[in-house]
């Protein structure tokens, strides 16, 4: 790596010479200081250079990009299937909320879709400042081509600092294309956001390694600061009573129908049950313990109790007992609900990744080693099938009570 | 049909255990493996040219070591492998990865489609897809559980969060695939004797025209601030007495941390 001298910069202070561990390797010429062939590029000069004279290549590039902080607001893409919006865009505005007040900028939503008036009149409830909104028949099902070309010229237009985006299926398909467009970073699945006090850059707390490690990564030379943000981890704001004044901005959507490579062709529904893990309150999950299929039957009882979803280790669907789309962990569906009931789930890294986000876990397992009772909230050594009912059991009962009461 | 499948070599997550008292990975002795999403992802390749012929390339970036998982998809019947090896590349970013991978896509020139996995188990992103598919300026098509081609378009289904989506996409175009989709074959004796001769391209930073600051930390917009091992939940209380007992007792405490 090459160190180079801005003699623009420079002030012939004569502070590198006083750290360079290299004798000869730093002379000053007219007052500017000038580096020599002894030069090992060891970049002393550089951490000590008040005046940013001294950079390495790769910070020549940041200092001859733009000015960031020209780069103001902070972003929520507020995602809607077809009219209705996504609970993680309520999650994302709480959040957003509080990163625009920390760094005292606005907060804007872009709303991506078509028909969206009823959703409009949602969102002025919210506590934002701006709202985007392209509304146009071209944008009806998402398609990646199509949202992420109208997404990257606003972003290059209006120039925001930070956008976040719900790591839903569709959220994570256009994120890391409009970030490739806008050449900026981007960081998957957030679990934790906050401002760092004095540098104002967002810091972005992901799981790693299957949940066993976590980053904090940040975007210190690229704007806008992108990232991809778990559903039903932060708290979800709610609507104010009355409507604010939000400062409406209807987009022009400049894509057009024949400039699109994608079709959309119709949705095909699962066969089973649809079941949507990522947004549920309970999950009452089961695996290779439950021994056959019937099982689920019992789970399910226990998950419509709960108002939860049912969902699974891989070695249950695998075995075949219940489908792929109820399968929780790496692999299956990441899931961060309240509770989270294990009834014969061993608990392999895998799975114990999928899940490790939820508030409460209750561990139902017969063998006392199983490796889910290491993460568990409560954990009851016993027989699932007759652990499950008589839990069943208490719950109706207390239902009853409460009911009379 | 002419299809690069990209491939990243992986630890066996499976294989890693925790260690209990500190919480930490146990990584020593983890063997390494192709990441399971791309092996299915190679699997649809060679389906596909099993059906309609052609030739299916297979790319990985990573250290010299990740030959090994190249000579793995040339045993199950990949016909060309590349290797991007370069210290240079050593940190790469998904940004930064996706640069690498498209620079060696565009040097292979000629091809239909690109197969990838949709995440790798070590990073979890599924990011490197769609911005590969962005730097190539081809279609993506993510989380695709079933594949076919008629009149050379692409039909695929998607697997979303509550059901399946079928889209239709012309090529060349970059698809994203998960486990349903297939189920990869073994090797086979033969495949592995033959692999074991066959060339393994590599190339470095010169050879894709990479300049420095383009990838590798340098060019990676993200950086990792720091790591840390998640506090352990330490609270793991065992609700012991027969099922009846235990079943009341843990309504109650949940019934206390009001999450019923």
């Amino acid at each position: 790596m090459a160190i180079k001298i801005i003699s623009e910069a420079c002030t012939g202070c004569g502070e590198c010479l006083e750290v360079c561990p290299f004798p000869g390797a730093v002379r000053m010429v007219n007052e500017k200081a000038q580096l020599t062939d002894e030069c090992t590029s060891c970049g002393a000069c550089r951490d000590a250079c008040g005046f940013e004279a001294i950079l390495f290549d790769g910070d020549v590039e940041r200092v001859e990009r733009e000015d960031l902080s020209r780069y103001r607001g902070v972003w929520v893409y507020a995602e809607q299937d077809h009219g209705s919006l996504l609970p993680v865009s309520l999650e994302l505005i709480g959040k957003g909320r509080e990163l625009a007040d920390n760094l005292g900028q606005e907060l804007s939503v872009v709303l991506l879709g078509s028909g969206l008036q009823a959703v409009v009149d949602e969102l002025s409830h919210y506590d934002i400042d701006r709202l985007y909104v392209a509304d146009d028949p071209v944008l009806t099902s998402y398609r990646s081509e199509a949202y992420a070309g109208v997404m990257a010229d606003l972003i290059q237009e209006e120039r925001p600092n930070i956008i976040l985006l719900g790591a839903t299926a569709n959220g994570r398909d256009l994120a890391p294309r409009v970030a490739a467009r806008v050449k900026t970073g981007l960081t998957a699945d957030c679990t934790g956001l906050e401002i760092e006090a004095g540098s104002g850059l967002l810091l972005q707390t992901r799981p790693a390694f299957g949940g066993n490690i976590m980053a904090t990564i940040v975007c210190p030379n690229h704007r806008p600061q992108m990232a991809t943000v778990r559903p039903g981890v932060l708290p979800r704001t709610g609507p104010n009573a009355v409507a604010r004044d939000v400062d409406l901005v209807r987009i022009p959507c400049k894509v057009t129908e024949s400039g699109l490579p994608t079709r959309f062709i119709q949705v095909v529904e699962s066969v089973s049950k649809r079941v949507n893990l990522p947004e549920a309150k309970v999950i009452v999950a089961g695996g290779r313990g439950l021994g056959d299929a019937k099982g689920f039957a019992l789970l399910k009882e226990l998950a419509d109790a709960l108002g939860g979803e049912v969902g699974a280790s891989r070695a249950a669907v695998d075995a075949g007992w219940i489908g792929k789309e109820h399968q929780v962990g790496q692999t299956g569906t990441t899931v961060a609900p309240k509770l989270y009931i294990a009834c014969g789930i061993s608990g392999a890294v895998q799975h114990l990744a999928g899940m490790q986000g939820s508030d409460v876990v209750v561990a139902i397992n017969s063998d006392p080693e199983a490796p889910i009772f290491d993460v568990c909230t409560y954990g009851i050594v016993g027989d699932l099938y007759q652990v499950v009912p008589a839990f069943l059991a208490k719950l109706k009962e207390n239902k009853q009570q409460q009911a009379v009461s | 049909m002419r299809i690069i499948v990209c491939i990243k070599q992986v630890p066996d997550t499976s294989q890693v255990r925790i260690d209990p008292k500190k919480g930490t990975l146990i990584r020593q002795g983890v063997p390494s493996i192709i990441n399971p999403e791309d092996k299915h992802a190679l699997e649809e390749a060679l389906r596909i040219k099993e059906r309609c012929q052609g030739e299916v390339t297979v790319v990985t970036m990573g250290p010299p070591q990740a030959e090994k998982a190249l000579r793995e998809a040339l045993a199950m019947g990949g016909d060309r492998a590349v290797l991007l090896t370069d210290r240079a590349f050593a940190g790469s970013d998904t940004h930064a990865t996706a640069q690498v991978l498209a620079a060696a896509v565009r040097k292979i020139r000629d091809w239909d489609l690109v197969l990838c996995g949709r995440q790798a188990i070590d990073g979890d992103t599924a990011q490197v897809g769609p911005q590969l598919a962005e730097y190539l300026g081809v279609p993506q098509v993510t989380y695709a559980c079933k594949l076919h081609l008629e009149d050379g378009c692409l039909v695929a289904e998607r697997a979303l969060e509550d059901g399946f989506e079928k889209v239709k996409t012309r090529l060349p175009a970059l698809v994203t695939v998960t486990e349903e989709i297939n189920s990869p074959r073994y090797p086979s004796i033969r495949g592995i004797v033959q692999a074991v001769k066959m060339e393994i391209i590599t190339w470095n930073s010169r050879d894709l025209g990479i300049e420095q600051g383009q990838a590798g930390l340098d060019g990676s917009p993200t950086k990792v601030n720091k790591t840390y091992t998640p506090k352990p939940r330490g609270e793991g209380e065992v609700i012991p007495g027969s099922p009846g007992e235990a079943a009341r007792a843990l309504l109650a405490r949940l019934r206390e941390r009001k999450v019923i």
